[in-house]
């Protein structure tokens, strides 16, 4: 029997680490938005994407679940919820 | 052919048979002489391979490691302090299931430094994800690593292998060897021919990061094809038997008079030569004893273990390797092999002797069968010379 055992070359974005995440991940709430980008500037995995007002998202396969964006958030408008049990595109 | 040589010389001729393209090692008594012959038929132009000479058996096992991985067959040998320096990389070479043949010629380990017998150093990586194999005579040591390439580069297995021979007993031994024939060898081992390898061609990494998500699935693996590997260590061996004319049963354990036997000591390598003959003098006076060799310890044969000693009442284990502040390591298995199950012997008594090279005599056998009694004893040392443990310390 084998597990894994090669792998091509390719990016790091192949390594998909969104399973680490535990119990919350941010819920962008698309309401009071003045995509400041304050949350994509700090978010340490570099996963928070958009550009226009009430259109930013984290992208879950990396996103670890810090809360910082929700923290820096001027607007509150990102809440932290717990994880859902199953179903993070991985 | 039937030839009067040295151990060590004997598998250096097995090696060359089996051609490996890339050897690297590092000078280590007691395996010395096999990579120093091993040199000269380099040198010689008579076995076309690299040797490639390293500042340490660190480096020597990274070289047979990367070599490993790009498609060619390889070889190495080391002993004691040399196995354990290796150990990082023997447990990466497991992990990338790169199907590497050592030599270890056993050796005790330091401190106190120590170049004579004894089996703490292949044991103490018993974990490593090798197969290991213990050889009792220099007839198997020499077999067994042309078995070890078969069963290594077989496709379902992809396991390295550890040829275990015990140090000086069997490397500096002279024995009659029966060096099998190159066309044979060639018919019994076909050339390496690996699913993976490193090729700039089609490039791609192996034994790279492999996080959470991926990691465990590669232990669970190598689990699984250890135990698997039991079942083509017979089925290799068999073939073995049919090309070369051996007699070989099955290269897990081996029973000798243990059929109707009230005592049994069970022990692996050389050693078992030494029981053998106590053995025979002991039924000649109609005494019912026997032995259970262990040949393969990783992965250990616990199902053929337990057919094979289910009703003999009294157990002696003997190990050449002590697990400090434990049970002795193969006492643990032989024990584990019995835990739970409905048959058994009563007394399984675990015996430690023969350490750094002290000889393990016909006595210290009849000591053993002596010290097997109803009573049940645990990492016993036989042999001990108790004057010199009266120092005290600060004194």
């Amino acid at each position: 029997m084998f597990g894994p055992l090669t792998v091509k070359p390719s990016e790091s974005k192949g390594d998909k680490t969104g399973s680490w995440r535990t119990q919350v991940r941010p819920h962008y709430l698309h309401k009071d938005c003045i995509a400041c980008r304050m949350c994509l500037m700090i978010c340490p995995e570099g996963c928070v994407h958009g550009k226009e007002k009430n259109a930013f998202w984290a992208d879950y396969n990396f996103c670890k679940g810090c809360g910082v964006c929700a923290d820096i958030c001027p607007k509150k408008d990102i809440a932290m919820v717990a994880e859902e049990p199953k179903g993070e595109d991985k | 052919m039937k030839e009067f040589v040295e151990g060590s010389h004997a598998v250096a001729q097995i090696i060359k048979a089996c051609q490996p393209g890339v050897i690297s090692a590092y000078p280590i008594t007691p395996q010395t002489h096999i990579v120093e012959d091993l040199a000269q038929l380099v040198a010689n132009g008579e076995l076309k391979a690299q040797f490639v000479n390293v500042e340490s058996e660190h480096s020597a096992a990274s070289v047979v490691l990367g070599a490993s991985a790009t498609g060619v067959r390889v070889y190495t040998a080391t002993s004691s302090q040399g196995l354990f320096y290796m150990q990082e990389v023997v447990f990466n070479i497991a992990g990338m299931r790169l199907p590497v043949v050592m030599t270890c010629a056993n050796r005790a380990i330091s401190a106190p430094i120590n170049i004579w017998n004894d089996q703490q150093d292949s044991v103490s990586l018993r974990d490593a994800g090798w197969i290991q194999i213990y050889a009792e005579d220099n007839q198997e040591a020499v077999d067994f690593h042309l078995i070890g390439y078969r069963l290594a580069e077989d496709r379902r297995v992809m396991l390295p292998v550890m040829v275990c021979m015990d140090g000086f007993i069997l490397t500096h031994g002279m024995e009659t060897v029966d060096l099998p024939e190159q066309d044979k060898v060639n018919k019994f081992l076909p050339n390496y021919n690996p699913l993976y390898k490193l090729d700039p061609a089609e490039p791609i990494s192996m034994g790279l990061l492999a996080d959470p998500d991926y990691y465990m699935e590669t232990r669970f693996a190598i689990q699984e094809t250890m135990k698997a590997s039991l079942g083509y260590l017979s089925e290799i061996s068999s073939e073995f038997n049919t090309v070369f004319g051996r007699d070989y049963k099955d290269l897990l354990v081996q029973e000798y008079q243990t059929k109707d036997a009230d005592k049994v000591i069970v022990a692996m390598g050389s050693v078992c030569g030494t029981i053998k003959e106590v053995v025979d003098e002991q039924r000649a006076k109609g005494k019912k004893v026997g032995l259970l060799r262990i040949i393969t310890y990783r992965p250990f044969p616990y199902t053929r273990v337990y057919e094979a000693l289910k009703d003999v009442p009294r157990v002696a284990v003997l190990d050449k390797a002590v697990s400090l502040g434990a049970y002795a390591p193969l006492a643990v298995e032989m024990k584990a092999a019995f835990y739970g199950k409905n048959k058994g012997p009563k007394v399984i008594s675990s015996f430690v002797g023969g350490l750094g090279g002290r000889d393990i005599t016909l006595e210290s056998i009849h000591e053993v069968f002596r010290r097997l009694t109803a009573k049940e004893v645990n990492s016993d040392f036989i042999d001990l010379k108790p004057e010199l443990l009266k120092e005290e310390y600060g004194k």
